[in-house]
């Protein structure tokens, strides 16, 4: 929302009193308190669209919880970044994306499962979100076993700054899954390989090749030699 | 046959918000939409070919894959499971030789689990689809070769109470514009009225929203009113989806004319020109009556350009959903129209400032717009002596389940729910178990419950809700697991996948459901968990009742969960 710079607003923050600007957002305000609020979807350089709920906080013990990421500061509020509700939907939301996704290659999200106190084997016999590895270019491997659906590699993709859409979400609900058009080869997309959505990916889902290649023990030269193919002789070559 | 050439003509020059009508055409002509169409689409609508198939995906009235010349869609919700909805499937399954999910070699025929479609007084129901013909709903499923060929069936849904509103028989095709009348009170207001007048009087009759979040409609007209972006649209919110909820369909299909007039005051009222009536895909008799008379009313001059010779003009474009229960949600509605997948929105900021196209919207529900031109001719006065203080007027209620007489009863607020059943619905079939108000996103209550008044206070007060004014009925011989797992299944299958609370706690609770017979150790705290982090964590109000029906079971019977009293 636009706001009037010269109108601030007031509230206290675990206690701690704290005036900005109007349409702050809670997240920001806790920084500068030094409350660490923890995020997954979250990126400074997309569009916050308050996915995964774990920045979730207690303002004026409301009904529903605000995800701190995206919800504006209210005057005179009293906001708790932490209590028995916050923790439970934090833990909760954990213990499920866990039980759900493979996050053995997402270090911060592994972190974020030890201060919130999450146990990892919540959820036994529960469904998994399990796909193929994509290796379908020279560039880099899609492994979507690992996708927490954050939606940062199909907003950079889009609007937030390639507008080049060669990504969309197929499916819905706990089957929603990141695609191409009719699942074609990102060689046959309008991918241009800028390798953005690689950059914002939060976990082990987005790979470039040659770390690929590496952690699967090959050479730099085996890997080149997978990746690209020998140069094309130009056509004046041919006729000299 | 179709090209799909000629369907694209018409939609040369249109902007995304074309998307849902053009896969509709082209779902209904060819039976799905393949990769050539979603390339053609792309350079005719100039979206994107990646998000149109993210679009398809997300209906389930949309198919990427080939459907069957007939596809037949089996509801699966708790009135039509009682009801015997399973049989249906395994006869039909038997009959042509193939499980639910897979087409038959032929290419004739395929079988699809359903979510409630909105038949629930005429369980079990079904909707099928035909090739080149559009979809029909077939309810009850009496003779599933009637399923199969093309079969005609007529339903008479039984209605009575009040007959403020509801003032068709149930015997009585849907009323014409001569039988309906001239508009009368929409020519009134505009003659005697100003907008802030029809405002003043709909907010002085206490209406409240009739489609299940109970918000005031004369607030709501006031913000959008006030509201200084142009233009200001209105919405009318048909999708009506919420399992054991019919009384909008009822509407439309009985007094279309009753609704349009209802929208013409409300677009007068916050100052629209334009106004959308988003019905689901699931509504396809209704869709047909509403159109018709659309093109009845304009083509008397009650909607169009300067009405009644008035400053005035409004016309009204009838879109339909695809297979969405998340598109009830109003943010979802405005994505869905916008052509996109219909995923809700961050509030705020509120529709009434920024809602559909970015702009101030006012999204009201059928029941809540066929009562403005009733409080328009006879004054907030008259409205109020049905009803209490904080719930005047009638309401409709969709019953359904172990009554004898399922349907929709226009009751005054304020009476027993126990009285309700015995004196409207004809009495209970069989002992009575349970009680669910206001649908899956509802609650349950036991038969010591039912002395409740049934008003928006008085519901709220002992922690259920009117919501969408559901009423399934279940007596001892249900089982209330299952029960509760196919309420479970509907969420787990409607959920968006938007935010991770419901995408991931709507499949976790369904799983712990699944095994209630055989529980794991700490399953019933894993449902509270699931359940009250959904409740308070979830970006929408789909996410935020997806437990509430499975909460409310958990304190009333803990038995059914492993617990003790």
């Amino acid at each position: 929302m636009s706001a009037n710079p010269n109108h601030t607003v007031s509230l206290t923050i675990d206690d701690q009193p704290v005036t900005v600007p109007a349409g702050t957002t809670l997240l920001e305000a806790a920084h500068t308190l030094g409350v660490d609020i923890p995020l997954i979807c979250y990126h400074d350089a997309t569009t916050a669209n308050g996915l995964c709920r774990v920045c979730v906080v207690d303002v004026n013990k409301g009904r529903l919880l605000q995800p701190a990421c995206i919800a504006h500061c209210q005057h005179n509020t009293v906001v708790e970044t932490s209590n028995e509700r916050v923790e439970r939907s934090r833990r909760t939301i954990l213990e499920m994306l866990s039980s759900a996704v493979d996050l053995r290659q997402a270090p911060e999200i592994q972190a974020l499962l030890d201060t919130c106190n999450a146990d990892r084997e919540r959820f036994p016999a529960a469904a998994r979100r399990e796909h193929a590895l994509i290796d379908d270019n020279p560039f880099y491997v899609r492994d979507y076993s690992q996708c927490v659906l954050c939606w940062r590699c199909v907003q950079v993709c889009a609007e937030d700054a390639q507008y080049t859409f060669a990504l969309t979400l197929g499916q819905r609900g706990f089957h929603t899954h990141v695609t191409t058009l009719f699942e074609i080869p990102m060689t046959e997309s309008p991918c241009v390989f800028c390798g953005q959505c690689i950059g914002v990916c939060p976990t082990g889902a987005l790979k470039p090749k040659i770390e690929f290649g590496l952690e699967n023990g090959l050479s730099p030269e085996e890997i080149r030699r997978s990746t690209r193919r020998p140069r094309k002789r130009q056509p004046q070559d041919e006729e000299a | 046959m179709t090209s799909l050439e000629d369907l694209l003509v018409p939609y040369r020059g249109r902007a995304r918000d074309a998307l849902l009508p053009l896969l509709w055409d082209i779902q209904t002509a060819f039976g799905h939409i393949d990769h050539d169409a979603v390339q053609s689409i792309s350079h005719t609508l100039r979206v994107p070919a990646a998000e149109i198939y993210g679009v398809i995906h997300f209906y389930a009235l949309f198919h990427h894959q080939p459907t069957g010349h007939t596809t037949v869609y089996v509801c699966d919700s708790p009135s039509c499971g009682i009801a015997g909805a399973d049989r249906v499937i395994a006869a039909l399954s038997a009959r042509l030789g193939v499980p639910p999910g897979t087409l038959t070699p032929d290419g004739q025929f395929l079988v699809l689990h359903s979510p409630c479609l909105g038949l629930c007084e005429h369980a079990p129901a079904a909707l099928i689809a035909r090739r080149g013909a559009g979809e029909f709903a077939y309810a009850p499923v009496d003779d599933i070769d009637c399923l199969l060929v093309e079969c005609a069936q007529t339903r008479q849904t039984i209605t009575s109470g009040e007959g403020v509103m509801l003032t068709r028989q149930p015997q009585q095709p849907a009323q014409t514009l001569p039988e309906y009348g001239d508009y009368a009170a929409l020519r009134r207001a505009l003659a005697e009225m100003s907008p802030h007048r029809v405002i003043a009087e709909v907010d002085a009759a206490g209406l409240i929203g009739r489609g299940g979040a109970a918000f005031p409609t004369g607030t709501k007209w006031k913000l959008t009113h006030a509201a200084p972006a142009q233009p200001h649209y209105l919405v009318c919110n048909a999708d009506e989806s919420e399992p054991g909820t019919f009384k909008d369909r009822l509407l439309m299909e009985s007094q279309p004319h009753l609704l349009l007039e209802g929208m013409a005051l409300a677009a007068y009222a916050i100052g629209a020109s334009k106004g959308f009536l988003f019905i689901r895909g699931e509504y396809p008799e209704a869709a047909r009556h509403l159109q018709a008379a659309i093109d009845a009313a304009a083509a008397a001059g009650f909607l169009g350009a300067r009405i009644f010779d008035t400053d005035f003009s409004f016309d009204i474009e009838l879109r339909r959903g695809a297979g969405a229960y998340i598109c009830g949600e109003e943010t979802a509605l405005f994505e869905a129209i916008e052509g996109k997948r219909g995923f809700p929105r961050v509030k705020p900021p509120y529709p009434t400032t920024h809602g559909l196209f970015g702009k101030p919207t006012s999204v009201n529900n059928v029941e809540t717009l066929c009562a403005i031109p009733l409080i328009v001719a006879h004054g907030s006065a008259w409205f109020r002596q049905w009803g209490t203080a904080s719930s005047a007027g009638t309401k409709l209620v969709s019953v359904s389940g172990h009554v004898r007489r399922p349907g929709v009863y226009e009751i005054a607020p304020g009476l027993t729910l126990r009285q309700f059943l015995h004196d409207y619905c004809g009495g209970l079939v069989g002992p009575l178990r349970a009680v669910l108000m206001g649908g899956a996103a509802g609650t349950f209550l036991t038969p010591e419950e039912i002395d409740v008044p049934l008003t928006f206070e008085h519901l709220r007060a002992i922690g259920s809700t009117f919501g969408s004014g559901a009423i399934m009925v279940f007596n001892d011989t249900t089982d209330l697991r299952d029960v509760l797992r196919r309420l479970a299944r509907f969420f787990q299958h409607e959920s968006c996948g938007k935010c991770f609370p419901c995408q991931l706690g709507t499949q976790r609770q369904l799983e712990v459901l699944e095994r209630l017979e055989q529980p794991l150790p700490g399953d019933p705290q894993r449902l509270r968990d699931i359940g009250l982090t959904m409740t308070e964590a979830s970006l929408c109000g789909l996410g935020q009742t997806a437990a509430s029906a499975v909460l409310s079971a958990m304190q009333r019977w803990p038995e059914l969960f492993g617990e003790t009293k």
